[in-house]
């Protein structure tokens, strides 16, 4: 038998059980309870959204492509089904990669001039702005981009083609309705803009005040003072900024089903109708007529989807956890 | 390459609050100056002024002169960004750039102040500058490693070397060894008797010890209490501070009985 032969505390028992400290006890244990379930839960909706998207799609990744080519509408006659979901595929990344590559700078810019530039009480304000740019439902940026963005850049867009048409991504015959690839990329760049913005401005905001007096000190001006300290500071936390950006770009259904005419073909034309389709918008389209083998069908390419998002998210984390080991000078 | 400074009636402000009062003294060219007083006393505060470092806090402001040879630095057509080439510092933690190799450190300001430099050039200027701050023999195997692997005392004396590398007229020192093992203290000790030959340099210690150890000329601060704003108390030749200071406060304080 082992005894543990800690110092005998006659009183310090009775006292502690008195004290606020047990019924403090009683309640953390619920609450570690509380909290380890809600935990377990979120694991076992991502494994039950995993295990549903893998059954579902399974039928239809294993149907012959004659079989697919009856259920389903807008099939192409005598293709493997990669071949059916590649161009969704590829139509996903091109618009969520324009956004990023539009969203990115303005972003930086943005936070920036919030972090570094803007007097305090301007700054504030403007950090709120951009906070509730992510409060404005899709469905109305859907709309915005319909209504009013398409228009204004329809000029633009003719423009670049007119100039800049030997550039891959201008080349092709404009649509005169802008609702094209470039039109949604842009919507998708002022939706993505208040994450990377807001990730942005809390990471350069933590650059250390000795690097930016250093620069300082050495005669930097503020831009000097930015590029030299907090630029190299924020790099990876940007880099992770824009992979969360890219994310919600990836999964963005109704601003670009209401805005982009679809097409389903690897074409980088951005200025012409009906060349892409991203993965959600499709789902979203043509859901509603969809039965049997044409579900599941669907089902795979939000497989594909989820399978996309979720290796730019772990990238994502990945980046930031590495920007943890790299604590800097002290 | 070293050139006097003369304070004029200095008040120095955080906001509304008034952190120095009224300082007037000449700081020699070529010389060791020492600021020390105790916690509080604004004298890190006062060394920021000297380089205007002190307004890149929000709110803070500067009232009187700091001439640099008679040129005033808080001039209305003075630009505080050409004050701070001219005018280098050190500060009290070690603040190499960490994403920057040890030779990228000691080039980072001058290659803010002229884009321009040949590598010869940089090579050199890279040398003697790390030779200037007694750091070749330690780093001239690994320039292109990042210097936040160099170990404290090393770090700063990284810090030393790529403030003196744009070639300033005065060097300030905020309590360069208090982040520092004795060794290295000795090492940057040692570095400021070299320095002081081609620089005017300013320092602000806590410890007494130092102060008289390497300074020529030591200023008293004191503050009256909480609240209220510090003040030079006496500014004379170190000797004549820790034998025979002419204030009651001075000798108090530089015989250990407060601060």
């Amino acid at each position: 038998m082992t005894t543990t032969d800690s110092p005998p505390a006659p009183v310090a028992p009775v006292r502690r059980r008195r004290s606020s400290g047990d019924t403090e006890r009683g309640f953390s244990r619920t609450f570690r309870w509380i909290a380890t379930g809600a935990g377990a839960l979120i694991l076992a909706t991502l494994a039950a959204v995993a295990l549903f998207l893998i059954v579902r799609a399974w039928p239809a990744m294993t149907a012959s492509s004659e079989a697919l080519a009856e259920a389903v509408p807008r099939y192409p006659d005598d293709t493997s089904f990669i071949a059916y979901v590649g161009p969704l595929i590829f139509g996903t990344l091109l618009a969520a990669v324009l956004a990023l590559l539009i969203a990115t700078p303005v972003a930086m810019g943005v936070a920036l001039f919030i972090s570094h530039y803007a007097p305090r009480r301007l700054a504030q304000a403007l950090g709120y702005l951009v906070d509730l740019l992510a409060a404005i439902p899709s469905v109305v940026y859907g709309l915005w981009g319909f209504t009013v963005l398409a228009p204004v850049l329809a000029p633009l867009w003719t423009w670049l083609n007119n100039w800049f048409g030997w550039f891959p991504l201008f080349a092709g015959d404009v649509s005169p309705t802008a609702r094209t690839m470039a039109t949604v990329a842009v919507v998708l760049a002022v939706m993505i803009l208040p994450i990377i913005t807001a990730v942005s401005r809390e990471v350069f905001l933590q650059t250390p005040k000795l690097h930016e007096e250093a620069a300082l000190a050495l005669g930097a001006t503020r831009w000097e003072m930015v590029r030299t300290a907090v630029l190299p500071f924020g790099q990876s936390g940007v880099i992770s900024a824009a992979m969360l950006g890219l994310g919600r770009a990836l999964g963005e259904t109704m601003a670009v089903l209401m805005i982009l005419s679809p097409g389903f073909l690897y074409s980088f034309k951005i200025l012409q109708a009906a060349q892409q389709q991203t993965i959600a918008a499709y789902i979203a389209l043509d859901f509603p007529e969809a039965s049997g083998l044409a579900v599941n069908a669907l089902i795979a390419t939000g497989l594909a989807l989820f399978v996309i998002t979720l290796a730019v998210n772990m990238a994502a984390r990945a980046i930031v956890a590495r920007r943890k080991e790299f604590s800097g000078a002290n | 390459m070293a050139q006097r400074i003369d304070v004029k009636d200095v008040n120095i402000y955080y906001g509304d609050f008034r952190a120095v009062e009224g300082v007037t003294m000449t700081v020699d060219p070529k010389s060791v100056t020492a600021f020390i007083g105790p916690s509080g006393c604004g004298k890190s505060t006062f060394l920021r002024t000297l380089n205007r470092m002190h307004e890149v806090i929000p709110g803070a402001y500067v009232e009187g002169k700091v001439e640099l040879e008679g040129v005033d630095l808080y001039g209305d057509d003075v630009d505080p960004v050409a004050v701070r080439r001219n005018i280098g510092m050190v500060f009290q933690r070690p603040n190499p750039f960490p994403t920057m190799s040890i030779k990228d450190n000691v080039l980072a300001g001058v290659k803010l102040n002229n884009r321009k430099i040949s590598r010869s050039d940089a090579d050199y200027l890279v040398e003697s500058s790390l030779r200037g701050a007694n750091l070749w023999n330690e780093v001239k195997d690994r320039l292109d490693r990042p210097g936040s692997g160099l170990s404290g005392g090393q770090q700063q004396r990284l810090c030393i070397a790529r403030a003196i590398a744009v070639k300033p007229q005065v060097v300030l020192m905020d309590e360069p060894c208090s982040a520092l093992d004795p060794i290295s203290t000795l090492a940057i000790e040692d570095l400021i008797q070299e320095l002081k030959k081609d620089y005017t340099i300013v320092i602000v210690t806590h410890n007494m010890q130092q102060a008289a150890r390497v300074s020529d000329r030591t200023a008293f601060f004191n503050i009256a209490g909480t609240g209220k704003p510090g003040k030079l108390i006496e500014m004379n030749d170190t000797a004549t501070i820790f034998s025979s200071p002419a204030e009651k406060a001075t000798e108090d304080y530089v015989s250990g009985r407060f601060g």
